[in-house]
């Protein structure tokens, strides 16, 4: 090989490594970003079932059901409206009625229930979802610093 | 009196760390020795003053003086004392002084480790290190002080976030920060470099054991982090892909690249100007992980507070340092001479290989944590970028890293022989698929896939061991020769053998965990048993505790397996009393490498509690192989070579610059 020959085989492997990172980023952007909702955006606009998204909210007050075994279901609302979550697993330690809670999940078609394959309530007990607290704040529900202490 | 004595050895600190910052460099542009003689003293004399003013902070979190804020906003007096401690740390204003004391920790060791550096070059690294100083010691000064006082005291402290309480918490954060902020010298010599116009092989020498001491420091502070995460989250999961973490993240994958692309310019002069810019983007991806962490854009059990105006504080920071090194380097770098030649298949090509790999794999990583940034910033969408997009990208891209690992080592400098290190791998390689394929048949199947994944982290461990092998030509000359051969070796051969060998490790528990993983959850009531991988547990009941800060539910398990109990395993709910929060703390059984991972949920009305049980195979692997590299990472950094090689700078570089070769 010449020097040039070289020079073009060492640039040539690169620059395809980086486009075909670059189609692989892209591709995975369409394919796993979860977009964020609170309940009144999908009662404007309701998301297809089977697309992964985010909910967050407010826990409603009294919403909380065990259900059989490990199954809880609950209330994600923003004041207005409410989206009935069911979760199976283990809530963390924050969660509770009256607070802020982002689930990860998606609808199951010809069900209005958001099934959550993740229930974030981080960890600390004065921490507020901060799409949460931003939203809940444009739409002037915030209460204060109460909502989030 | 003390917190006051502190707060005025900060003031003094940000004096000296001015001084040191224009004196040196001044005396390096005029060469006037007495004025680049105050390099050293300086940066000691800096150092010391953080460490008074860090140690009075310390001192008044372990008496309890809760008449500082930052005391009485995160400390109880009824905390044990180690975590009084580290809860020095586990808030905003005190992380930023361990940053702060680490940096100038870095810079006195340079000043004192540093005497066969050419006295230019060290005025100019001591220069731009103590510029970093002042730049955190304003930020400190103006908009983080923890030596605010309270007027009247409060009697009783907030306490620490009850998370934070653990003694895995006490270790990573300087462990994380001593890496962090090590590759600060890395970014200091390259700079000082480009003020100097003038690179070559001696260069990279000195700054490759400032970028293994970092390098290691940070392996060992992101597996302390992700072992915390594990056990005290109690979600089971080790690595979240959290901004957080992935801030942690970069900096390491930068980090591995330079430590590798240093060594291409140490022993063949070749990719300078590729380094250096490597060693500036290495320190640039701490800065942003400090900005992402500390400004509060992000919000995570690590954004203790956020104040917008930090946020801008530290953006201008970044700015200011990353904007003038990228510059700096565009203004210079044409001027410093290329390097060697060499042929794609070689040593130095397996280097560049690795290095694209890393650099690319660290740029997917940059654009999934920065993007939601971006896109909520820019069009007030928001998303959330999860683990299926790293993994998608991250870990597709890593796998032709993981196949080439073992071939680096194996090729010679300028022109290498794929052909017969293909010849020395295959035993290697083969004895990897049937050992993956033993392993898959003893887990009991799962995807075919996790085949390939378990023999590309055993063919990572064997391709080390195979490294040794034929260097000490074990086979070919007598085993008496072979030893002395063996036991001849650099130091550094053992120790990139032991760090590829643990990455392998680390892949092998990473790809077992993640398909052979088993879980299981269901409602105990006391006097139930369930099975999990092998294991057969009985829950025997609850029983509540008391703690010196918290109240606790405590369920026993006992663990058996054919009948015969072994272990008995345990895990609690705890409410922290002072902020009224709850944590869980998992009970965790080690079988070998793998882990029974127990974690208790709501209790029920009927004495019956949700119980959330994992097997984890192998999962101690996953932190055990970055022990083996960072180990490895000491091994090298003991090498001779690396101590008393250094010093000479050759009056020419070793071969004259014919073209770039990057």
């Amino acid at each position: 090989m010449t020097r040039k020959q070289k020079r073009l085989a060492v640039i040539g492997g690169g620059m395809s490594f980086i486009i075909a990172a670059v189609l692989l980023v892209m591709f995975a952007f369409s394919q796993s970003v979860a977009y964020f909702y609170m309940p009144g955006d999908l009662a404007k606009k309701p998301v297809g079932p089977g697309t992964l998204i985010r909910l967050g909210g407010l826990v409603g007050e009294g919403s909380v059901v065990r259900g059989e075994g490990t199954t809880v279901q609950f209330a994600v609302t923003d004041g207005a409206d409410a989206i009935k979550v069911r979760y199976t697993g283990i809530l963390p330690d924050l969660f509770r009625e009256g607070q802020g809670v982002v689930t990860e999940g998606r609808f199951e078609p010809g069900d209005d229930v958001f099934v959550a394959d993740t229930v974030l309530a981080k960890h600390d007990e004065r921490y507020m979802p901060k799409q949460v607290a931003d939203r809940l704040k444009k739409d002037g529900v915030w209460k204060g610093e109460e909502a989030s202490k | 009196m003390i917190i006051e004595l502190g707060h005025y050895a900060l003031v003094l600190a940000l004096a000296t760390a001015i001084i040191v910052a224009v004196l040196p460099m001044l005396g390096a542009r005029r060469l006037d020795q007495a004025m680049m003689d105050v390099a050293r003293p300086g940066s000691l004399a800096l150092f010391l003053l953080v460490a008074f003013s860090f140690g009075t902070l310390t001192y008044a979190h372990v008496v309890s003086d809760f008449s500082v804020a930052n005391v009485w906003e995160n400390s109880h007096s009824m905390m044990p004392t180690v975590f009084k401690v580290s809860g020095v740390w586990g808030n905003h204003e005190g992380s930023m002084m361990l940053w702060l004391l680490i940096l100038s920790l870095f810079s006195a060791l340079v000043a004192l480790f540093g005497r066969n550096l050419p006295d230019t070059l060290r005025a100019n690294v001591l220069a731009v290190q103590a510029w970093i100083s002042v730049a955190f010691l304003f930020f400190i000064l103006l908009t983080s002080n923890p030596f605010t006082r309270l007027y009247p005291a409060p009697a009783e402290g907030k306490d620490l976030n009850p998370v934070l309480q653990d003694i895995g918490l006490a270790i990573h954060p300087p462990l994380l920060y001593l890496g962090y902020v090590g590759f600060s010298v890395c970014f200091s010599f390259a700079v000082a470099a480009l003020i100097e116009g003038r690179i070559d092989a001696a260069w990279a020498r000195w700054v490759r054991p400032w970028t293994l001491a970092a390098w290691i420091c940070l392996t060992a502070g992101i597996a302390m982090g992700s072992y915390w995460a594990y056990y005290e989250l109690g979600w089971g999961g080790w690595w979240f892909w959290d901004p957080v973490e992935n801030a942690s993240f970069m900096p390491w994958l930068a980090g591995t690249a330079l430590l590798h692309s240093a060594l291409v310019m140490e022993k063949r002069d070749a990719l300078k100007i590729w380094t250096v810019l490597l060693a500036i983007l290495t320190f640039s991806l701490s800065l942003l992980g400090t900005f992402l962490v500390r400004s509060g854009v992000l919000t995570s059990v690590h954004a203790f507070a956020s104040d917008p105006t930090r946020g801008v504080f530290i953006l201008c920071i970044l700015l200011i340092f990353i904007g003038g090194a990228l510059s700096l380097f565009a203004l210079r770098a044409p001027r410093l001479t290329a390097g060697g030649l060499f042929a794609p298949i070689s040593r130095e090509g397996a280097l560049v290989l690795n290095n694209l790999i890393l650099t690319v794999a660290c740029g997917t990583v940059l654009i999934g944590t920065l993007y939601p940034l971006a896109l909520e910033t820019l069009t007030d969408d928001k998303i959330s970028v999860g683990p299926p997009f790293f993994n998608m990208t991250f870990g597709l891209l890593m796998i032709p890293l993981l196949v080439a690992v073992p071939f680096g080592p194996m090729l010679a400098w300028k022109r290498g022989d794929l052909l017969g290190a293909l010849q020395r791998l295959y035993v290697a390689a083969g004895l990897a698929f049937v050992a993956a394929l033993v392993l898959f048949y003893l887990q009991h199947g799962g995807p075919v896939m996790a085949v390939l994944g378990l023999a590309a982290g055993l063919f990572l461990i064997f391709g080390a061991a195979a490294d040794l092998w034929f260097r000490a030509g074990i086979g070919k000359v007598s085993a008496d020769l072979a030893w002395r051969r063996f036991s001849g070796l650099p130091r550094s051969a053992f120790g990139s053998a032991l760090a590829h060998a643990g990455l392998g490790v680390t892949v092998l528990g990473i790809v077992a965990v993640s398909t052979f993983e088993t879980e299981n959850i269901l409602d105990m009531k006391p006097g139930s048993s369930t099975e999990l991988g092998g294991y057969s547990l009985h829950f025997d009941g609850m029983k509540p505790g008391l703690g010196p800060n918290f109240t606790e539910d405590r369920g026993t398990f006992t663990v058996s397996r054919g009948g015969v109990s072994v272990a008995t395993v345990s895990s609690a709910k705890r409410i922290f009393t002072a902020r009224k929060s709850a944590t869980t703390e998992a009970g965790i059984l080690t079988f070998g490498f793998s882990q029974l991972y127990v974690s208790l949920g709501d209790a029920g009305k009927d004495g019956s509690i949700v119980v959330r049980i994992w097997w984890k195979p192998m999962i101690v692997c996953i932190w055990g192989g970055a022990v083996l590299m960072a180990l490895g990472g000491m091994i090298s950094l003991s090498d001779r070579r690396l101590r008393v090689g250094a010093p000479s700078r050759r009056a020419k570089p070793l071969r004259a610059a014919m073209e770039p070769a990057e």
